[in-house]
């Protein structure tokens, strides 16, 4: 037993890759643990059970909640897909919640006007928000690139005028004025549920999943085994060398804030091409793209990891669902998501933690077997 | 004439009471730059600040039913402050000690602020806005207001946090250009290791830095909720942003700060007040487009003046000693 410790202890210590993974999952636990604090500061009698149901959210009415987890977790994969994208790039997309306002309110326009277009119609509702949300993430990349202003506060202003511009949209064009709020696509507007139905019967769970998981896939194959992707990275080491090098660091820069505009617009459709939901049009920003940030800081930036913490997130909004039964607030779950990312800040202290313990393990052991050997 | 300087005696006090909460955080931005941390939690820090302090206005109102709501507003400016102070250490923490990226740090405290915000108004009230609906705003103040001219604009309809902060930012400049403290900040942001290599503590700066401008933020979002919020709800939309913006496009110089908050403030003016101006409210134009103005405006600023940019020149970079 003690053996098999020290086995995956000295595994971890091995990989860099590996000491990260393990400093994002001890950041979940620290936001957990706060969380977890927080509930025993409110209620303590229902905190245990309420917080035992928010980490087995997705098990707590079988099949059923898990494909709502597959749901939750869309948006948000595809949100930190572009957040991580941009990163690979040395840009911080913290405009992700625009581009998704402008995806979702392109998707919602067409799926409401465009009815002519028949079995077409949601997929040009998806590639319409896909080009909204390419076009909000290019002003960015254009100013940085050309303009030297810094990305973050031109994105955080574009967020902003994205929500008004919502408003106003709605307001003017897409006002259901009888049920008093935005109108709803067409049903041949809404994405498929396809056999997933059958799969996962009573679930709010669509085509969207594999959507997600065809960016994910598109999006690590060119960060990987592409020479524009290792361009992009480059450009995000060093701008400087990446010129020097001959490479075009502003075409870089620009075309991969359109890229991850682009996931941004696609996860607003997967929002609000669904019976059911309305693009809200009150003066508030879309959470899911700050939510997003946090999923590809845990994901460390990989499309793949960002897959797998966009399925803790569901999970854990799943969780969230449960919660007004035991007379908790759902916001909960955002402070625990906020607290998360303060942690995942601390990665680097927390890889030295890390670092330090399995150093100190491994070569406690190790020191011991030299001995032997020497002898 | 006469109609002309009504207006003007209208419009200005709204400008003044937009531009000195503006101007108070982004001087708070401009302390935290200055010694070398980045703090784009200012939104969150506000949002900190204006709930307690709206929240704490709230019990006093109850608990002292006499009491005169200017004392109210000046107990709620302080205790903004100090949450702004204690709220900006986790940041001060994290960029300084834990030398982490310093916008991922602030932006988890944005996020934390307003669902903090959020939730513990719920858990209390039942739903996300504070019951706190007193008029902050002084009418006139005795004497002063019958000066022609400056009466009728700076000491009619005013608020008292105006004046507090008017005093805060002479002070600032005063400590930033003038004493030893302030030489020691700014030369933590432009070269720390320099500034270490002469004595000076690069830590201890920073988190003077940082708390400052985690006190002027969370009195300026505890003066922004007491002037234009009838009842707080967990949100300032951006308010702490477009300071920072202030401070970026003055270039982090005091004086440009004022004139770029003025310019803003109009800005603003402009959104809220779209249907009060003559000639505006015959083009019948959607208000959110007006509302869309201040961000814009930020955008084409920014686009125009940050080719050069003067920012301190370590500032985002965590501190490393060995570095040359």
């Amino acid at each position: 037993m003690k053996d098999l410790w020290t086995k995956t202890l000295e595994r971890i210590g091995r990989s860099p890759t590996r000491i990260e993974a393990t400093s994002s999952v001890m950041a979940i636990v620290c936001g957990l643990l706060f969380g977890l604090a927080l509930m025993l500061i409110v209620n303590p009698l229902e905190a245990f059970p309420g917080f035992f149901t928010v980490i087995t959210g997705p098990f707590q009415e079988g099949l059923r909640s898990l494909g709502n987890m597959f749901y939750f977790g869309v948006p948000i994969i595809l949100t930190g897909l572009s957040v991580a994208f941009a990163f690979r790039t040395g840009l911080f997309n913290i405009g992700a919640t625009g581009q998704l306002t402008m995806g979702a309110l392109t998707a919602v326009y067409i799926g409401v006007n465009w009815g002519f277009l028949g079995p077409f119609h949601w997929v040009v509702a998806v590639l319409g928000a896909m080009l909204a949300g390419a076009l909000w993430g290019a002003i960015p990349g254009l100013l940085k690139a050309f303009r030297n202003v810094h990305e973050v506060v031109t994105s955080i202003m574009l967020n902003y005028v994205a929500m008004y511009f919502n408003t106003m949209i709605i307001m003017n064009f897409l006002y259901d004025f009888q049920a008093s709020r935005t109108a709803h696509p067409l049903p041949s507007a809404r994405l498929p549920v396809l056999f997933l139905q059958n799969i996962f019967p009573g679930s709010r769970i669509n085509i969207g999943i594999f959507i997600a998981v065809f960016f994910v896939a598109i999006t690590h194959i060119l960060l990987k085994k592409t020479t524009f992707g290792y361009e992009l990275k480059a450009t995000g080491f060093s701008r400087d060398a990446s010129r020097y090098a001959g490479m075009n660091e502003k075409r870089n820069i620009v075309l991969a804030m359109v890229i991850a505009g682009a996931i941004s617009g696609v996860a607003g459709a997967m929002m609000y091409l669904i019976p059911g939901r309305h693009l809200p049009y009150e003066t508030i920003l879309i959470t899911e793209g700050f939510t997003g940030i946090a999923i590809a800081l845990l994901g460390l930036s990989a499309p793949i990891g960002v897959m797998l913490a966009g399925l803790f997130y569901g999970a854990l909004h799943q969780g969230g669902t449960y919660l007004q039964l035991y007379d908790f607030r759902p916001e909960i779950i955002d402070i625990i998501i906020a607290v998360i990312i303060y942690f995942s800040a601390l990665s680097l202290f927390l890889q030295k933690i890390v670092k330090t313990f399995i150093d100190k393990r491994t070569k406690a052991s190790m020191g011991l077997s030299e001995e032997v050997e020497t002898r | 004439m006469n109609e002309f300087a009504s207006f003007m005696y209208y419009i200005l006090p709204i400008i003044l009471m937009n531009m000195a909460p503006l101007a108070l955080v982004a001087l708070g931005g401009l302390y935290t730059e200055k010694s070398g941390v980045i703090n784009i939690a200012l939104e969150g820090i506000m949002v900190m600040g204006a709930f307690t302090s709206v929240y704490a206005a709230t019990l006093f109102t109850g608990w002292f039913a006499g009491m005169s709501i200017q004392i109210v507003v000046l107990i709620g400016l302080l205790i903004g402050a100090l949450l702004g102070t204690i709220f900006s250490l986790t940041h001060a923490f994290a960029s300084i000690h834990m030398k982490s990226n310093q916008i991922i740090s602030a932006t988890a405290l944005n996020l934390f602020a307003v669902a903090f915000a959020v939730f513990t108004a719920r858990t209390i009230y039942g739903h996300r806005r504070l019951p706190f609906t007193e008029t902050t705003m002084i009418r006139e103040v005795p004497f002063l207001s019958s000066v022609p001219i400056i009466g009728p604009v700076f000491f009619t309809n005013a608020y008292l946090s105006t004046y507090i902060i008017v005093l805060i930012f002479a002070a600032s400049m005063v400590i930033l250009y003038k004493t030893k403290l302030g030489l020691r900040l700014r030369s933590c942001g432009e070269h720390p290791q320099a500034a270490e290599s002469l004595g000076v503590n690069v830590y201890k700066i920073r988190y003077i830095g940082v708390l400052a401008s985690g006190a002027l933020a969370g009195m300026g979002g505890a003066a922004y909720a007491f002037t234009f919020q009838r009842q707080f709800g967990g949100e300032v939309f951006g308010f702490g942003f477009l300071a920072l913006a202030v401070m970026i496009s003055g270039q982090w110089r005091p004086m440009r700060i004022l004139l770029v908050a003025l310019f803003f403030s109009f800005m603003r003016l402009l959104a809220t007040q779209s249907d009060s101006f003559p000639g505006l409210n015959q083009l019948n134009l959607p208000s959110q487009l007006y509302r869309m103005l201040p961000y814009v405006a930020t955008l084409v600023v920014l686009a125009f003046t940050s080719k050069k940019s003067q920012a301190p020149r370590a500032a985002g970079e965590p501190y490393d000693s060995g570095k040359r």
